[in-house]
């Protein structure tokens, strides 16, 4: 099926607004992305039709609220391949999955002089919580280094385990580099250890096809935002046998079964670590969006984005003095890059004048800076609206940078 | 003259690509180091206080040309003042970036006030301000990195 990715960009409003008197070219979409009309609707029609408090009501607007939402659990189920819906457990992104893991399964497992393995790319999202749990436990980070193009060296990973290892947290794609890891390989050498593996899929989820099972991974994170769906929700995907395992996160309404002042006992998966009323708009949305995406095929999305990023390598490579950080052979839609003589920050307010939003800064990611001894780099990253005459764009804004520092 | 090029006009490039008083004062009797975590900026400003003025100050670090044009400027205009002149130069160009042109204002800054332009640009007064929180700090002796956050 031949996808007209031109078209669908028509489906994005907010693609059609103008930023300092310019058409707006949008290119930092690992940051966040623009939402198709479709899930504005879909947000829209749950205020003005169904909304209603979800798993208590006994009348009719609170079972149609209940159903839309788990309807939404069932489509992101499917969509990632997981063997059970309530292995699904909403939370407000990928941060708040990847701490739940590290407070709930990381403080009830780890004891002083365990170990956790993470890697030099993640994001601080990924790094911060379990520097906390260390804290908590006594527990100590292990960090995967990198090569110069921003890849895991598989023996190196090999090597940090020990009888100490207790668990393994890593990047499925990298926010500031765009490195895709083997996770497949890297999930199959923790469970030769008996370790238990969390992949922080926020990079990944929304470009390319993921399916769970089949990279066995134990815990996978997501957020709505970055995946075309509504800010403020997210996804911890984790195995039942885990999740069942673990002691619940936040205390609170609906992750109870029964409460009194002697005992609680908590309620069934995926309740019990949902307290409180969850965002129950951003959950439909989040499904439309999945839905959104299933129809025009990850495969599809994940050959555009390709076709994006080699187009865009090509292009930026041949700017005199441009350097590009995180040349990994396997990469999603991101490219990282350091002009010679100016700061990424005037790049960006440069190019933002032309139009043209990219991220400049450390991306959340300064271990990953340290690493290449660069403060900063300018970040272009595409989404599923973008095409070869955005990049163009860049690049003619990159000229524009490079006149005034002429 | 557009917000951009009033931005990054002549003096200001000029500046950010030859920073004058760079380098360290390996006689300054101050010196604190200054560090913007958003965008990774990071300078150290050395001053040599004698009889309550700056004789000397020189910085050195890297960042982005706003930030660095700045610190670049500061040196030039704070050499010789006393602690109250830099104190009212300091407010006098604090509001002069936040809040943009003004006449009076920019007639006391002299070559400071090339850096109006910032006021257009929010996400940019971190930049141009990092030297000078950094200078003030490193006058009271404080012992913490000084950070824009």
């Amino acid at each position: 099926m031949t996808i007209d990715f031109d078209k669908l960009r028509g489906e994005f409003p907010l693609l059609k607004e103008t930023t300092r008197g310019k058409p707006l070219i949008y290119l930092d979409n690992s940051a966040t992305n623009q939402k198709p009309q479709v899930v504005i609707d879909a947000l829209n029609h749950y205020y003005c039709h169904d909304n209603a408090n979800i798993h208590r009501g006994v009348y009719e607007l609170s079972e149609r609220a209940t159903r839309e939402f788990e309807k939404a659990r069932v489509e992101i189920q499917t969509f990632i391949n997981a063997a059970h819906s309530h292995e699904i457990i909403f939370v407000r992104g990928a941060t708040e999955g990847i701490n739940l893991v590290a407070q709930s399964y990381g403080r009830s497992q780890l004891k002083a002089d365990d170990e956790i393995i993470i890697s030099t790319m993640e994001h601080h999202s990924n790094i911060v919580p379990w520097q906390m749990l260390t804290e908590q436990v006594g527990a100590k980070l292990r960090v995967i280094p990198i090569s110069d193009s921003g890849e895991i060296d598989i023996d190196d990973y090999k090597k940090l385990f020990n009888a100490r290892t207790k668990m393994v947290a890593i990047a499925h794609a990298s926010n500031a580099l765009g490195t895709i890891n083997p996770i497949k390989e890297m999930a199959a050498i923790a469970h030769e250890h008996g370790v238990p593996i969390l992949v922080d899929g926020a990079q990944a989820f929304p470009h390319m096809p993921v399916d769970v099972q089949d990279l066995d991974c134990d815990f996978y994170v997501f957020s709505s935002h970055k995946a075309y769906g509504p800010t403020g929700i997210g996804v911890l995907y984790g195995k039942e046998k885990l999740l069942e395992k673990m002691p619940p996160y936040q205390g609170g309404g609906d992750m109870i079964e029964s409460v009194s002042f002697t005992k609680t006992t908590y309620n069934k998966l995926p309740f019990k670590f949902e307290a409180g009323t969850p965002d129950i708009a951003g959950v439909i949305g989040f499904g439309v969006a999945v839905k959104y995406l299933k129809a025009i095929g990850m495969q599809n999305i994940a050959a555009h984005e390709q076709d994006l990023l080699v187009y865009g390598t090509q292009k930026l490579s041949a700017i005199p003095g441009l350097k590009i950080i995180g040349t990994a052979k396997q990469k999603v839609g991101v490219i990282s890059f350091v002009l010679e003589g100016v700061h990424p920050h005037d790049i960006g307010t440069i190019l933002d004048d032309e139009g043209v939003a990219i991220r400049a800064g450390h991306h959340c990611a300064m271990p990953v800076m340290e690493r290449y001894h660069i403060p900063a780099t300018v970040r272009a990253s595409f989404g599923l609206y973008n095409t070869n005459a955005d990049i163009d764009a860049l690049v003619k804004g990159i000229m524009a940078v490079k006149k005034v520092f002429a | 003259m557009s917000a951009l090029r009033e931005l990054y006009q002549q003096v200001i490039v000029d500046h950010s690509k030859q920073p004058r008083n760079f380098g360290a004062l390996d006689a300054a009797n101050h010196s604190k180091e200054g560090f913007n975590p958003l965008c990774g900026d990071r300078l150290t400003v050395y001053i040599l206080e004698q009889a309550g003025s700056i004789a000397k100050i020189q910085f050195v670090g890297c960042g982005c040309a706003i930030s660095v044009a700045s610190a670049s400027l500061m040196t030039e205009v704070l050499t010789g003042k006393s602690q109250a002149e830099v104190n009212e130069i300091f407010n006098d160009f604090h509001q002069l970036v936040t809040l943009g042109h003004d006449a009076v204002l920019e007639e006391k800054l002299g070559k400071l006030a090339v850096l109006a332009g910032v006021a257009e640009f929010p996400a940019r007064v971190k930049c141009a301000t990092l030297a000078w929180h950094t200078l003030k700090a490193a006058l009271a002796d404080d012992a913490h990195t000084v950070s824009t956050e």
